[in-house]
């Protein structure tokens, strides 16, 4: 590849290039709007698909970096890395844009060209935050993200847009702030805005945080993140922003979006802050765990679908909260993996329902009844990625909560029960609601002549269900890719520690040191 | 007889950019009567305003006329910006002063007096030197803020920035001569000598701060602002947000920066101050239907944030290695906000129409689609003030907020995080009405024409260098950071 020492760049500009393509097109030639877009981000999942190369199976650090200046004062450094889980999240992104724009094909009428524009230039935001190792380049891509989905929700979403549009920015600009203060606190006590340079410093002992310190800068970081995932109970912005936004919106937002909380976790607050993380962690635990139960309790008694699969996505990613908070190799592996699952199946959910409302124009489970009369691929469709987002063995959705739950067993068997009884609730909402929707008597006679899956819905769904079905039977392929980095957060955790302890001028409350016996001590709390 | 003369050119040569601004005004006055047509006298205006910032290349550093006026980086970076901002606002000017059917010549002159005046501000050294230039400054200001002379709102824009203006005048000139009483000098040097304990050069700083704070819209000073901002004609509201404020905050920068000690009264001053301006701005942004008085209202709060840093110099002050950014976080937010607030102004003045009708929420509606340029222009613009990446203001607020955590004032910081989250609110309230109201048909036909050319020029200029320190705000950045900033503050 000849531009193999500047990949990541090109896969974060890319897009942007699409972009600025587009804008040469007039606005009333649809069609060339549209392929021209497909075209940019399909190449733009292949290649996304030579990191897979470049990213060698048991590789510690990040095998492929790039490095320069780029400001002087403060030294902000165009700094990019990828390891093992982020290599997965941007492929995600990459993978579920072209999606976005097939789904989108019939879906969206006005304004095209600027709705594509926006498309892709969240793309750049999204891959850009999964491929910074510069705090602040980071914060950069995290806040210009925001602009193009603002967008997205308040130009082509439905009746209350705005509204939407505008508490899903405030909700998020709140949190970021705050993580600003804590990013340009962290580089007033280093010097440097440098993730890996930081991590280095911290376990060298030349960085040392107070206890207060050091909680509070985990919680602005933390606080930002959780909003994004979103951790109850800073969830409410998320049913708004799902319902009004437009598919791709929906998709987007719940298969990448909110994993840039989880992924934020994982690379930064652990890291960074472990003995804050770990002194937290009781607490997150619970927050998650109230997350994952009353997420699915509320879905179910949704009336609206899209509300429904909205608040699914509360439940199923307090699993990867919790999963990551267990500080177990094996259950921040689910987490990760739950991570991409779950943007699989809840992105096809959304491609489902935004389908079902392409030819309804509503979203009330009452409204449908019996579809699988009238269009039976689609009923099949829809029952395959219920299935998995049920967590059905075989399929995507089981292997990250299975992981999930086998390593917070390891902590605290109360957590594991309650987290379990997640899976069971969201078996019943999920199968109660597809019932509802396309078994029994077609109750309204509009639904009689709906047509079956187009070509083009059949294909987007078929490839959805390969992707699925190759996450569930054949999970190895990426667990092997980000298990090693999983284990390094964890030992990075650990060996801050040990340096705490080494230390005598640092009080240290917990002498043996070792992670293990800290965690299990908080959890018999 | 020799070294007379030399330092007497030495000393023209410190206020020749002040010597030109005034001197093309006059010419500008002079040649009214003769000269048809509004075009000729914005080319010489123009040409005034240039002229008069590129003579700062002649300019030695040093002190002049017995230390009355310093010429340093400082007073340089401050003519460079207040230059580019008469010249921009003068430009803009054009296409409104044709639709208004206003005299160009007089509002021309007054621009550049105005202008030098403010020059005047950023390079003295003295408190009455400081004082004419206030006045200069102060008295074509109200002259332009009632340039409308039909409309009722201008008069009262006016008539209010002038008894109110009069009033801070007079607590100003009550501080200098309080100081003079202490010091038996004028001269900021002086102050640096002075014992900063006593009372009574508190008092006559304090009256000091409250003249200045005026004339920058501090709250508690800030109640003139919104009303005098809406009357005004836009492009010369455009000038007040964006030059007599920058001056200001240059002139308030060299006071404080020189007195020495007692810096824990003085901080705290800040202190309080900028937290009343950020929460009077925004708060008071937050309920506005009308754009220009938004921006009005936003300006107050972009005062805030300014002190915000003052609150940090005055904490540092004692370590001069850690009072380097805070001054480079002042000169980069009053550069960055003076150009975006420059840009958005014009996009407001000619969206406005015949008579400034056109200035409610309402009237932006479906912007996006009806004026494509104007309404991306002004989005950048938002998003600037709002404080988002890749724009100069989010490098602006970003140094400010480096500047207070380097100071240790968490809390200031955090207060300032939280304005910004409330801004966030009104600037996106603005694109929203834009891009995603649709558009109900309220502005006649000739409003949405577009930008004339001279205001699409203003416009790109300023969008233009928004980017390019947001993107690479080294150069300015290396200005800003220079050791001689301040050469007596040293």
């Amino acid at each position: 590849m000849a531009f193999s020492g500047h990949l990541l760049t090109v896969l974060i500009f890319f897009p942007a290039a699409g972009a600025l393509a587009l804008l040469w097109l007039r606005g009333d030639d649809e069609v060339w709007i549209r392929r021209l877009t497909f075209v940019v981000s399909a190449a733009e999942f292949l290649f996304s698909l030579f990191l897979l190369r470049a990213v060698p199976i048991g590789a510690t650090g990040y095998p492929l970096e790039e490095f320069s200046h780029w400001i002087s004062s403060p030294p902000i450094n165009y700094h990019l890395g990828v390891d093992g889980i982020s290599l997965f999240l941007v492929i995600l992104t990459t993978f579920l844009t072209p999606i976005c724009v097939l789904a989108s094909w019939h879906g969206v009428h006005h304004r095209i060209k600027e709705f594509h524009v926006m498309l892709l230039l969240l793309e750049v935001g999204v891959v850009g935050v999964f491929l910074s190792l510069d705090l602040f380049l980071f914060f950069l891509f995290w806040e210009i993200m925001l602009i193009p989905m603002a967008f997205l929700i308040g130009i082509w979403g439905h009746e209350r847009r705005i509204y939407a549009a505008v508490k899903f920015v405030l909700y998020t600009m709140a949190g970021s702030i705050l993580m600003l203060v804590g990013i340009i606190w962290l580089y007033n006590a280093t010097g440097t805005f440098d993730l890996p340079t930081i991590q280095q410093m911290l376990q060298n002992g030349v960085l040392v945080l107070s206890e207060r310190t050091e909680m509070i800068l985990f919680l602005a970081f933390f606080v930002a993140f959780a909003i994004k995932v979103p951790l109850f109970p800073l969830h409410t912005w998320l049913p708004d922003a799902h319902v009004e936004a437009p598919t791709a919106g929906s998709v987007i937002l719940a298969g990448v979006l909110l994993k840039m909380g989880t992924y934020g976790m994982i690379r930064f607050c652990l890291p960074l802050f472990p003995d804050a993380s770990r002194r937290a962690a009781p607490y997150v635990a619970v927050l998650a765990i109230v997350g994952i139960i009353y997420g699915a309790l509320v879905a179910m008694v949704q009336p609206n679908l899209k509300k429904l699969v909205a608040y699914s996505s509360v439940s199923h990613l307090g699993f990867v909260v919790l999963g990551i908070f267990a500080f177990r190799n094996i259950s921040m592996q689910g987490a990760v993996y739950q991570m991409l699952a779950h943007g699989i199946s809840t992105g096809a959910l959304f491609l489902l329902v935004g389908m079902l409302y392409d030819r309804r124009h509503t979203f009330e489970i009452s409204e449908y009844g019996g579809l699988s009369t009238p269009m039976p691929r689609l009923a099949a469709f829809f029952l395959f990625v219920v299935l998995s987002s049920a967590g059905l063995p075989m399929l995507n959705g089981f292997v990250g909560e299975y992981l999930i739950l086998l390593g917070t067993y390891q902590v605290s068997w109360k957590w594991a029960a309650w987290a379990a009884t997640g899976v069971i609730l969201s078996a019943c909402y999920l199968l109660w609601s597809y019932q509802r929707v396309f078994f029994g008597e077609v109750t309204h006679q509009k639904n009689r002549e709906l047509l079956d899956a187009s070509t083009r819905e059949k294909w987007i769904l078929a490839t959805v269900a390969v992707v699925t079905l190759w996450m569930g039977i054949g999970s190895p392929f990426f667990t092997r890719r980000f298990a090693t980095p999983c284990q390094a957060v964890l030992e990075q955790m650990n060996r801050n520690v040990m340096h705490e302890v080494a230390a005598p001028s640092v009080p240290q409350p917990m002498t043996t040191g070792a992670a293990e016996t800290s965690t299990e001590r908080l959890a018999a709390r | 007889m020799t070294s007379l003369n030399q330092e007497m050119l030495h000393n023209l040569l410190l206020v020749l950019p002040e010597m030109v601004w005034c001197g093309s005004a006059v010419v500008l006055m002079l040649l009214q009567p003769f000269v048809k047509g509004r075009q000729a006298l914005t080319f010489i205006a123009l040409l005034g305003a240039a002229a008069g910032t590129m003579v700062t290349f002649f300019g030695i550093p040093g002190s002049g006329f017995a230390g009355l006026i310093q010429f340093d980086t400082f007073s340089l970076f401050f003519h460079w910006l207040l230059g580019l901002v008469s010249f921009l606002v003068i430009l803009s000017s054009d296409s409104y002063l044709e639709r208004e059917n206003l005299d160009g010549a007089e509002f021309y002159a007054l621009i550049l007096f105005a202008t030098a005046g403010m020059g005047v501000l950023a390079s003295t050294q003295e408190l009455l030197t400081a004082f004419i230039g206030l006045e200069m400054s102060s008295i074509s200001s109200y002259i332009l803020a009632g340039y409308r002379r039909d409309s009722i709102k201008s008069s009262e824009s006016a008539m209010k920035y002038f008894l109110l203006g009069s009033f801070a005048t007079a607590f100003f000139l009550y501080g200098i001569a309080l100081v003079y009483g202490v010091t038996g000098s004028t001269n900021l040097a002086s102050l640096a000598d002075a014992d900063p304990a006593g009372n009574l050069l508190r008092l006559g700083l304090t009256l000091i701060l409250v003249g200045l704070g005026f004339k920058v819209a501090a709250a508690p000073f800030q109640i003139w602002t919104p009303d005098v901002y809406e009357g005004a004609p836009t492009p010369v509201t455009a000038l007040f947000s964006a030059g007599p404020k920058a001056a200001t905050f240059a002139l308030l920068l060299r006071i404080f920066s020189t007195v020495h000690a007692a810096t824990e009264y003085w901080f705290w001053a800040f202190w309080v101050l900028a937290v009343l301006t950020m929460f009077a701005g925004n708060l008071g942004a937050l309920v506005q239907g009308n754009v220009k008085r938004m921006l009005a209202y936003s300006s107050i709060a972009h005062a805030g944030y300014t002190l915000v840093a003052f609150a940090a110099v005055t904490f540092v002050r004692s370590d001069p290695e850690a009072v380097a950014p805070a001054y480079a976080a002042v000169l980069f937010y009053l550069a960055s906000y003076a150009l975006v607030s420059v840009g958005a102004f014009t996009v407001v003045s000619e969206i406005g129409g015949r008579g400034e009708r056109y200035l409610t929420f309402e009237d932006y509606a479906g912007l996006g689609t009806r004026q494509p340029f104007a309404a991306a222009a002004l989005s950048l613009f938002l998003l600037s003030l709002l404080g988002l990446p890749i724009t100069a203001g989010f490098f602006g607020k970003l140094y400010i907020f480096t500047a207070a955590i380097k100071s240790k004032l968490i809390w200031l910081a955090i207060l300032m995080a939280v304005n910004s989250v409330i801004g966030a609110y009104y600037y996106l309230r603005l694109i929203v009405v834009m891009y995603m109201r649709e558009y109900k048909g309220t502005v006649p036909a000739e409003a949405s024409r577009g930008l004339s050319p001279t205001a699409a020029m203003v416009v790109t200029v300023a969008a233009l260098i928004t980017l390019y320190l947001g993107l690479l705000p080294n150069h300015v950045l290396s200005i800003v950071l220079s050791p001689h900033l301040l050469l007596s503050a040293r």
